[in-house]
């Protein structure tokens, strides 16, 4: 009885497990390699990492101040479609899509690679935006 | 009235004799060769057009286009890299369909750079303030005054200089 009752529960647990994409689990593994005390990722953090500003450059410079805008480039002016999956369900889909823009968005405005963790918690806050 | 013939049938022919001669009126240009291939690679259309237009392939020669693309982590100044094997696909189709308007040896990084491009965008044409409006931002901006632009149109009686 113990165990069907255990089977059951797990059953219920598992589209919560599936629903989130597979991108944080491979990031959540990325970030307990590089740093064994990781817990999980946390949406205040990406909350204030996409709004913290290196000199004059940040998230928000072509995100605007809230991932549910459609933003512009800083430099062409060209629309950039919004961050949030609530409002653009096509984000975070595509995990060579986003590493291809963490790459080269973290290469300018931090002028280094962003860490498994601050994608994640990235990630966590844009996702948390409803 | 024998050379008046002769003179008549002379003019009729001249017309003739300049277009088949067009091929080397501009020393080997191909003048009417458009900017755009009759297909455009999805993946060039896809990631150059990410954060400008897709510059059509015939707007740069194409030691230009292998010079671009050897260099997108520092493109104009921002990192626009792609992995090898998107750099390899879209480098073929640039390189496969470029301007042939361009006998200078060197590799401009700019199509503005162009005589052709400054004969048709000099001041007579275009005053030094249009350049500066919010709406056109820069020479660069192609799409602002060339609205088929992304799709190689640049015809000019299509030109729309936005206030």
């Amino acid at each position: 009885m113990k165990e069907i009752l255990i089977a059951l529960a797990m059953l219920t647990t598992l589209p919560a497990v599936a629903a989130e994409s597979p991108l944080l689990s491979d990031l959540r593994a990325a970030a307990r390699q590089e740093n064994p005390s990781f817990k999980e990722f946390s949406a205040a953090r990406g909350e204030s990492f996409y709004n913290a500003k290196q000199g004059d450059i940040g998230c928000t410079s072509c995100h605007t101040a809230s991932p549910k805008n459609a933003g512009k480039h800083a430099k062409t002016g060209k629309e950039i479609l919004p961050l949030a999956p609530s409002v653009n369900a096509e984000r975070f889909t595509d995990a060579a899509k986003v590493e291809k823009w963490f790459k080269r968005n973290c290469n300018e405005v931090l002028q280094r690679a962003c860490t498994a963790q601050e994608k994640g918690d990235f990630i966590a806050y844009v996702q948390s935006v409803k | 009235m024998k050379t008046t013939l002769s003179a008549l049938l002379l003019a009729c022919l001249l017309p003739l004799a300049a277009q088949a001669d067009s091929g080397n009126k501009y020393g080997g240009e191909n003048r009417g060769k458009p900017v755009m291939p009759a297909t455009a690679n999805k993946l060039w259309q896809q990631e150059c057009g990410s954060c400008h237009i897709a510059y059509p392939p015939g707007l740069l020669p194409a030691p230009s286009w292998t010079r671009i693309m050897g260099s997108l982590d520092k493109h104009f100044g921002e990192d626009a890299s792609l992995s090898p094997a998107e750099n390899k696909e879209i480098t073929a189709f640039l390189v496969n369909n470029p301007s042939n308007r361009w006998s200078a040896s060197t590799a401009p990084l700019r199509i503005s750079e162009s005589r052709w491009f400054k004969s048709k965008h000099d001041e007579r044409e275009i005053a030094p303030e249009v350049w500066k409006r919010p709406s056109v931002k820069s020479q660069a901006n192609c799409g602002a005054c060339h609205g088929g632009a992304a799709d190689g149109d640049f015809n000019e009686r299509r030109i729309r200089i936005p206030r």
